[in-house]
């Protein structure tokens, strides 16, 4: 059974809040850290690849929350275990940076450094312009994704 | 010879938006042409009627990998425009921090960026399949340049820690401390790294460049000093614009620099290199020397070597600097405004980054001028071209289109800074 002590976990924000909803990954992280016992680790991060590399080999199981820009639906909720699979290339992950989430995962698998379980959170974007407020389709998914996270972070799998 | 056309729409590992354009007519190249399509994105205009104060931030944001170059050419423009003197500590941090930047700029070109095309992997991914543990190496080595960066300048991106006249806060000597560890294991990795780069094998391609970078009387220049070129000219940074200029091309919405009379040059890590070999600490020259790369390179693709070289210098040097390290009495001194013309000059990691601000009574921004490195590289690399392809022009398609992406990224182009993806085409006509 797969059961990550608490301090073996940690969760991921990557974004941008200043891009509107690129910001959606920062949002839920730190609404979860709220949420969620202190010695489960909340981390926001920018997205560059040698830091989230960084974070999350070593660990049991890492959770990262990013915005996703396919051409989708807005709001639309993604849950991948990356650990099995890789991301699918028509998930490109919203990201400023040349070395972002979509290559760390595939260059920490290479270097075999991924964390037992890694889990991706996508929620599909709408507005990546300028701003601090996500959109309405993207707020709302924003909230089931934090209950749904706060429910596998904080339930049974895990031991106390 | 058969006609036939070759495009690469994408050309990745590079930075920012652009298509390189070569057309092959019978066994000859007729064009070469780097098109930047990226929008220009008139930073220099909306400085206009901006504080003096808000320069060094505004700037920054024109790139997230030399952002610490911006921030520095832009306060050292408004400092000497207002004549303002800063601590030696002061001025020590700023290249401490620059270093950091140095270091994750060079291990991220060398190792993502330019080192697959030498060692035949499509990308780095590809790479760290083969060889994870050079891999893991660059991603620490990377990873110790974020930490330098986000120590001092209190995040890994657009710092919030530098100022005119200083920093917010200056860090303790035992801030810096756990570094030194790590510093010390970088440097060692580093001396591997010159000598990996430098058993590489490189085209047989030189050229006779006129290269610039900044000098300075007793350090290797990265933050301040004057201008230099191999061929005798040795000026004031206030005096670049009257010996280099930028044009217009229609193909390109960045500029062209060129050396007014003159022609094309070089700037960046080659030229550093070239000018200032003599000031490199021992431990750097001793690898330059193990790899017999001498102290003037012509060719460009070494300049992967060059970089190694320089990753190691920028370790050294942190070590010295946190060795010598003691925060100023006062974090920063006050600037007060006056109607003047500043111009400043950094080293950013990809070369030469130059800023000049005209600022009236209140401080406000009448007048900004940024140069960036790759703008001053862009004629070089289209130079480079027209040279590099017609000896090959009878290789098969693929590895010539190869070749041609390798020798552009030979300059670690950043076409974000220069006006963001880069397309490449060849075609014979």
């Amino acid at each position: 059974m797969f059961e990550p002590e608490r301090a073996e976990v940690v969760v991921i924000g990557v974004g941008n809040e200043f891009r509107s909803d690129d910001g959606l990954g920062i949002s839920v992280a730190k609404r979860l850290r709220e949420r969620l016992e202190a010695d489960i680790e909340v981390v926001i991060a920018s997205g560059e690849g040698a830091e989230l590399i960084d974070l999350w080999q070593g660990k049991k199981l890492a959770v990262v929350i990013d915005a996703i820009s396919s051409g989708g639906n807005a709001g639309s909720l993604y849950w991948i275990d990356a650990t099995q699979e890789s991301l699918p290339a028509s998930l490109r992950l919203f990201s400023t940076h040349k070395f972002g989430v979509g290559e760390a995962i595939e260059m920490s698998r290479a270097i075999l450094s991924l964390p037992e379980r890694l889990i991706v959170c996508g929620i599909e974007g709408k507005n990546f312009s300028f701003g601090d407020c996500l959109s309405a389709e993207v707020a709302e998914a924003s909230k089931l994704l934090e209950q749904r996270l706060s429910d596998y972070l904080g339930g049974e799998g895990f031991t106390r | 010879m058969k006609s036939k056309s070759i495009r690469v729409d994408t050309l990745a590992r590079v930075e920012g938006e652009g298509a390189l354009h070569i057309k092959i007519k019978e066994n000859s190249v007729v064009d070469v042409k780097l098109e930047i399509y990226e929008p220009p994105r008139f930073f220099e205009a909306f400085l206009r009627g901006r504080s003096f104060r808000e320069a060094p931030d505004i700037t920054a944001r024109i790139c997230g990998i030399c952002h610490i170059a911006y921030q520095t050419s832009a306060i050292h423009a408004m400092e000497r425009a207002l004549g303002v003197e800063v601590h030696p500590q002061v001025r020590a941090l700023r290249r401490l921090i620059y270093c950091g930047e140095w270091i994750e700029s060079h291990a991220l070109h060398i190792f993502m960026l330019h080192g697959p095309d030498f060692l035949g992997f499509q990308d780095a991914i590809a790479l760290a399949k083969e060889k994870p543990e050079l891999v893991k190496m660059a991603l620490g080595l990377k990873k110790l340049g974020n930490d330098i960066v986000t120590l001092i300048g209190g995040r890994e991106i657009h710092s919030i820690n530098l100022r005119l006249g200083g920093f917010y806060r200056m860090p303790t000597r035992s801030d810096l401390q756990p570094l030194v560890d790590r510093l010390k294991w970088a440097r060692d990795a580093a001396v591997e790294s010159v000598k990996i780069t430098g058993g590489l094998e490189f085209p047989e391609f030189e050229r006779d460049y006129e290269f610039l970078a900044l000098k300075h009387d007793n350090e290797y220049a990265i933050t301040e000093g004057y201008l230099a070129t191999n061929r005798g000219l040795a000026i004031d940074i206030n005096d670049y614009e009257k010996h280099f200029a930028e044009e217009h091309v229609e193909h390109s919405n960045a500029l062209h620099s060129i050396h007014k009379g003159k022609g094309t040059y070089f700037v960046g890590p080659l030229a550093r290199y070239n000018l200032n070999y003599d000031q490199l600490p021992s431990i750097a020259k001793e690898a330059a020397e193990s790899v017999k790369l001498g102290s003037f390179v012509r060719n460009p693709f070494k300049g992967i070597v060059v970089r190694a070289v320089e990753l190691l210098f920028a370790f050294d040097e942190s070590l010295r600097l946190i060795e010598e390290y003691e925060p100023a009495p006062k974090p920063f001194v006050d600037c007060e405004p006056k109607a003047a013309v500043g111009c400043g000059a950094t080293e950013a990691p990809r070369g030469l980054l130059y800023h000049r601000y005209k600022i009236d009574d209140a401080g406000l921004i009448q007048d900004a001028k940024i140069v960036p490195p790759t703008s001053q590289n862009l004629r070089t690399i289209e130079e480079d071209l027209w040279q590099f392809v017609p000896p090959r022009i009878s290789l098969p398609t693929e590895q010539l289109t190869w070749v041609c992406e390798q020798a552009v990224r030979n300059y670690d182009p950043c076409i974000s800074c220069a006006t963001h993806f880069l397309k490449l085409k060849i075609e014979n006509v």
